[in-house]
């Protein structure tokens, strides 16, 4: 077949055609993706809640309620029952202060405002300095979040040493380590207000 | 020049990144791991073979002086194909690659092969200039990532070998540079032997 002419008729026919092939395929792709999609991103929130409370019974996700910060936003917060008692809060916090700005988590308080343990859902930080705060250690090897465990915030003091606080900051990364107080703060913080702890 | 000729050419001779340095962008940003550089890498090849054969067979209705929003959007069709099904299927590293699998897009050596050889060739000529292209490139994806890790942190694919901090200046965008400066310096040396 001769190469098309770029007569105006052609370049309009040959683009449109294109295109609907093009949306045509996306469409029957996104259709085919979407399930696992939302399974997959359901199954990740669900994993980060099971990592910050303790042992739970129930759905979280079903129970999901919203806090108000006190600063013109809220949190998500996924009570985790066992029977019928409440076990633990997980509360997705955030901060924009990391070292390459925004920050997601998932901070697990028991219910009497004890961190039970913190797990980071998104960054950008500084591979190899600012993300040795994902990491679990062990009890030989404690990593920066251990020290957050079984620590109650009213008591504890969310702040880097530094700048006065109880926190031992990473090495090289006290922007990190200050925007991951923060975000652990707001956690308990909106909390607090909300009457849980 | 054969088939195996145009397959292999993509390798050295004519290695996306390490001789014609196109697409340096996701190269320098993706490469912090083995692994990252690995996916980023085996993505554009899907793009790129796709891209190319479709831009193959559909040369003689592509009328020139739209060709290239015409190529566009087939790229981007393929693009957001890998998107959907890596947010699906690899969801960990869909988390790590994030903004850079939108962005192959507008990697100049998608668009690059489609303008250069796919829209002058056959299908078969293409998907094979494709794969080979895309494997160069994953190669010198994976091998840049390789280098950076083990000098920058310790490891290789995720599986430690030294205790602590190793140097992290290779896991940092200068290191990236770095990296990339002597692998070039490398296969220009190997080219110019062969």
């Amino acid at each position: 077949m001769a190469k098309m002419q770029s007569s105006l008729r052609n370049m309009v026919l040959s683009l449109t055609l294109i295109s609907v092939g093009a949306s045509a395929s996306l469409g029957f792709v996104y259709e085919l993706t979407k399930s696992p999609i939302e399974i997959s991103m359901l199954n990740r929130k669900l994993e980060a809640i099971k990592q910050v409370v303790p042992a739970f019974t129930n759905d979280p996700n079903e129970e999901m309620f919203r806090l108000p910060t006190g600063e013109g936003d809220s949190l998500d917060v996924y009570p985790a029952k066992n029977g019928e008692e409440i076990v633990g809060y997980a509360v997705t916090s955030y901060t924009n202060n990391g070292f390459s700005g925004f920050i997601r988590f998932a901070v697990g308080f028991t219910p009497d405002g004890t961190i039970y343990n913190i797990t980071v859902l998104e960054h950008k930080e500084t591979p190899g300095l600012g993300t040795k705060m994902v990491p679990d250690g062990t009890p030989e090897k404690p990593e920066f979040k251990d020290q957050f465990k079984g620590k109650n915030p009213a008591e504890f003091t969310l702040r880097v040493k530094k700048d006065g606080g109880q926190v031992d900051a990473i090495t090289a990364a006290t922007i990190s380590s200050r925007a991951y107080c923060e975000g652990v703060q707001r956690a308990y913080n909106t909390l607090e207000k909300g009457g849980l702890i | 020049m054969n088939q195996m000729q145009n397959f292999t050419k993509g390798f050295l001779k004519e290695n996306p990144i390490l001789v014609l340095v196109l697409g340096t962008c996701p190269t320098l940003a993706t490469t912090s791991s083995a692994m990252n550089g690995l996916g980023m890498g085996l993505a554009t090849t899907f793009v790129l073979i796709g891209s190319n054969v479709v831009i193959a067979l559909m040369k003689n209705i592509i009328p020139d002086k739209v060709r290239i929003p015409a190529f566009i959007v087939v790229i981007a069709t393929f693009v957001t194909i890998v998107d959907l099904v890596m947010q699906a299927y690899v969801p960990a590293l869909y988390v790590t690659l994030g903004i850079f699998i939108p962005l192959i897009v507008v990697n100049c050596i998608v668009l690059g092969r489609a303008e250069a050889y796919a829209s002058k060739n056959t299908v078969w000529s293409s998907f094979v200039d494709g794969a080979g292209m895309g494997l160069g490139f994953t190669l010198a994806l994976g091998v840049l990532g390789a280098v950076r890790e083990i000098l920058g942190g310790g490891s290789i694919f995720g599986f430690k070998f030294i205790e602590g901090d190793a140097i992290l200046v290779f896991i940092l965008a200068p290191g990236a540079f770095i990296a990339l400066g002597y692998m070039i310096a490398v296969v220009n040396r190997i080219n110019k032997k062969a």
